[in-house]
Parts: C-alpha cells; structure tokens; sequence
C-alpha cells in the first residue's frame, strides 16, 4: 500500500496554486490536509501525476469576523482550529458543537476544512455545516475566481461543481439573527466514525410559535441537504409532523452500516431530538 | 520520472538531510530512513493510529502525511519520550497501569496521549475515550489505556 509516484508542486501564493492547477491540464489536484486523499493514494484507489501542495500558503488558514456578525474561514484552517475558536463557538455553536464530532484528533490537527468541502463525503459534518448555515463557497481559478453557495456545491457524493483547475479559498457564514436555537445530533458505530445518520437545525421563534427554521441532513442522501418538507411541517403542525416529514425527506441508502430503512428511522428520531434541543434553546 | 526533493527535518531534536521522492510517506522515512522503527505502520490509511506523531507539537498520522510536506517541520517520535533507562511520565504511567500487552499499537497510544495531554482537559474518562478513539489496541481492551492516560493527567494537574 504505497503511493504510485507524482510530481510534486509546493504552492506559496493562491495564484501559484492556481497557475500550477492551470498549466496541468486537468492532470494535477490539490493537495491540502489529505487525510481523504492519501488513504486514496495509498490504496491507488487514485492516480493523479501531479499534486500542487497547497499547505505553504500564508494567511489561507485565518477565521474571521464578518461585518454581519457571520464567519469567514480560510480554506486552509484546520479542523482543530475551527473546534477551538471562540468566535465559531460564539457565532455558531451548532458548528462548534458538529466539530467536536469530526474524526479524531491526529485528523483534526491536519484536515482542512476546504478539503473537506471539496471532499464532499455526504456523512460529513462540514459539508452539511455548509448547507445548514447557507455558506457561500468562495473559489480562485487562473481564470477568474466565483462564489457558489453550498446549495448549489454538492452534486453527488465526493462530486462538486468545482473545475478541475479550481481551488477553494474560503468559505463564508452569514451571521445568525440573536436567540437563534439550535440542534445537532448524529448517529456513529464508534465516535469519530463518519455518521450513519446525522441531522441538524436551526429554529428561530416568537413566543411558542416557530417563525423560521431549517434542517439538515447528513448521511440520509448523495449529498447533504435541506429538509424542505420537515421545515414547512415543522411551521404548520410542530415537531412530530416535522420529524415525519423529515423520514420522507429522506432518500438513504443501504449498506454494511445501515439499511436505508434504518437510516429513515434514525432521521425521524433524530429530526425530533433536534428540534426539541433547537426550540428550547431559541430566544423567545 | 518524479525528481527527488531535498527535505531538512528535525527529528527528536536532530536535523536530517534527505533527498526523497515525493511518494513517500513520513512514517517510512523514519522507519527506513533514519531507523527509527519506533513508529510502527499498521493499516497504512489513518484507520488504526499506530503511526502516530507529533509534528511542530500536533498529532499526526505519518502514514498520510508524505516525508516533503515534513520539510522544515519539528518531529517528534515515540524514541522521544524516553528509553528503557529513564521512562517519560507517560511511558511510566502505561508501565504502572498494564497498558500493554502486544505493544504494537503504544507508540501511537503514547503520542496521541501526549497530544491529548497537551490540548485537553480530560475532565472525564469519557474525554479520554474520546481523545483514544482514534487509535486501535486489540489487546488490552483499552480499560488500563484509559488507566494510564487518566493517572497521567491527574499528574500534570497536581503540578
């Protein structure tokens, strides 16, 4: 279980990464924490003949503060980092509460979370962060850079709309209104193990009634998604119509793991624990 | 077909020159490199924490992370901690406990600690299990793994 050989390109600006990426033709990928890539390498599941190495670039590791009170995290901040910022911890506790569930701590210390996303595992717990929180991806390429929102970045399982010549370099939060509650349950064989099934959400309310909610999914399709049909019963008929909704939003699959039938079991009870958690920590 | 790559690292406080192919894994640099055959290779794809070690002072699995990307980083082995003569803390607090049995899987049980011992409170035996459970013993049942890191931390907080 040995890596096939590669050329080796060691990137200290975005610009050289992209440049790198872009004189390959399609051939090089990007390599940042690789703790998905190199077991793939070691495997030679994957033969990529070039890797730009990304982990020199200066200042690409930075979270910070957004003027409306959201969170810009730099491609290259590692798992670690973002578990033990207080400002995530301030601004999204659902976020730092998911991080906590993230692999173990050798893979935390070097993960990235750009990897992450762009690993695009279905079961992970950025990726579906991404999706819960609205993030906006924020890319470079050597023709131009875009953002893309989270919605529209997962295609299909360890498939994004990423080109093959393009990088992440940092993904944004927008800011949570004050009081919003929040939940985060996921179901793993052992801690660290990717999720067999994993829900998330975020409720705001006025007095008992929920004004605005959304739900996240996690392992319960071939990419993470939004619970639409949960978050619509959730308003008109409260927490078990949601959960209810939330089995058929469902469309899991079957594996050694679980059945896709036991899977529609852990996202119905696991919408409702959510939830529960969400309301009675929002404002009121 | 891939050219070389000259690489300095710092390994357990001595500098090393190489040159090496990009393939190659830190774990085996150190192995067959430098012969430190400390660090052991178990499954190869960051599963079962064998390889564990410590890097500028962060836990990582040396088999997913490649020798070039070690370039001008601090490495820290398991032959870090202590020999047979003189024991670390650690490695005495493993030896009181029965923390091993087969041995194969305690230098990266001992590195990882280490990290864990560094970055955490471990209030709890639950956050031990937590901060362990990254690392496979098919041994000892891990009961006296938790023992050993438990007595370890109550150790470093009585300082």
């Amino acid at each position: 279980m040995k890596p096939a050989p590669f050329d080796y390109v060691r990137a200290s600006t975005v610009d050289e990464a992209v440049a790198a990426l872009a004189a390959s033709n399609g051939e090089a990928k990007v390599l940042a924490g690789g703790q998905s890539l190199v077991p793939m390498l070691n495997f030679r599941i994957v033969d990529t003949p070039i890797f730009v190495d990304i982990n020199g670039i200066q200042g690409l590791d930075r979270i910070e503060e957004t003027t409306d009170g959201g969170l810009r995290i730099g491609a290259l901040a590692r798992h670690f980092a973002l578990e033990t910022s207080d400002l995530a911890k301030d601004r999204f506790p659902v976020l730092h509460e998911a991080m906590k569930h993230v692999a173990h701590l050798a893979i935390r210390n070097r993960g990235t979370i750009g990897g992450s996303l762009s690993h695009a595992d279905p079961a992970a717990e950025l990726p579906t962060m991404a999706v819960l929180l609205d993030a906006k991806i924020i890319t470079a390429r050597a023709s131009g850079g875009r953002e893309i929102a989270a919605a529209d970045f997962f295609v299909a399982p360890l498939t994004t709309t990423l080109e093959p010549d393009e990088i992440i370099v940092a993904v944004e939060l927008p800011g949570l209104a004050p009081g919003t509650g929040w939940g985060f349950e996921e179901f793993a064989q052992r801690r660290g193990d990717f999720a067999v099934a994993g829900v998330s959400a975020i409720v705001s309310m006025d007095g008992q009634s929920v004004t605005e909610s959304r739900i996240a999914l996690m392992g319960l399709h071939d990419t993470p998604v939004r619970a639409h049909a949960a978050e619509a019963a959730l308003l008109d008929d409260g927490i078990d119509a949601a959960a209810a909704a939330a089995r058929l939003d469902a469309e899991p699959m079957n594996d050694l793991h679980g059945s896709a039938d036991y899977r529609r079991h852990l996202a119905e009870v696991l919408t409702r624990r959510v939830l529960t958690a969400a309301m009675e920590r929002a404002a009121r | 077909m891939t050219a070389k790559i000259s690489i300095t690292v710092s390994v357990n406080g001595e500098n090393h020159a190489a040159e090496v192919e990009p393939r190659l894994l830190l774990a085996d640099f150190l192995r067959e490199n430098l012969d430190l055959t400390g660090t052991h290779v178990g499954c190869e794809h960051g599963i079962c924490g064998a390889c564990t070690v410590l890097m500028n002072g962060d836990s990582v699995r040396s088999c997913l992370t490649f020798a070039v990307q070690a370039d001008g980083t601090k490495i820290e082995t398991v032959e870090s901690l202590g020999d047979i003569d003189a024991l670390g803390p650690l490695q005495e607090a493993f030896r009181e406990k029965h923390a091993l049995q087969c041995g194969f899987c305690t230098p990266g049980m001992l590195m990882t600690a280490t990290d864990m011992l560094r970055k955490y409170r471990l209030e709890t035996d639950d956050d031990i299990r937590d901060g362990l459970s990254g690392n496979i013993c098919r041994c000892t049942g891990y009961q006296n793994i938790v023992a050993a890191v438990r007595s370890a931390a109550d150790k470093r907080d009585a300082k």
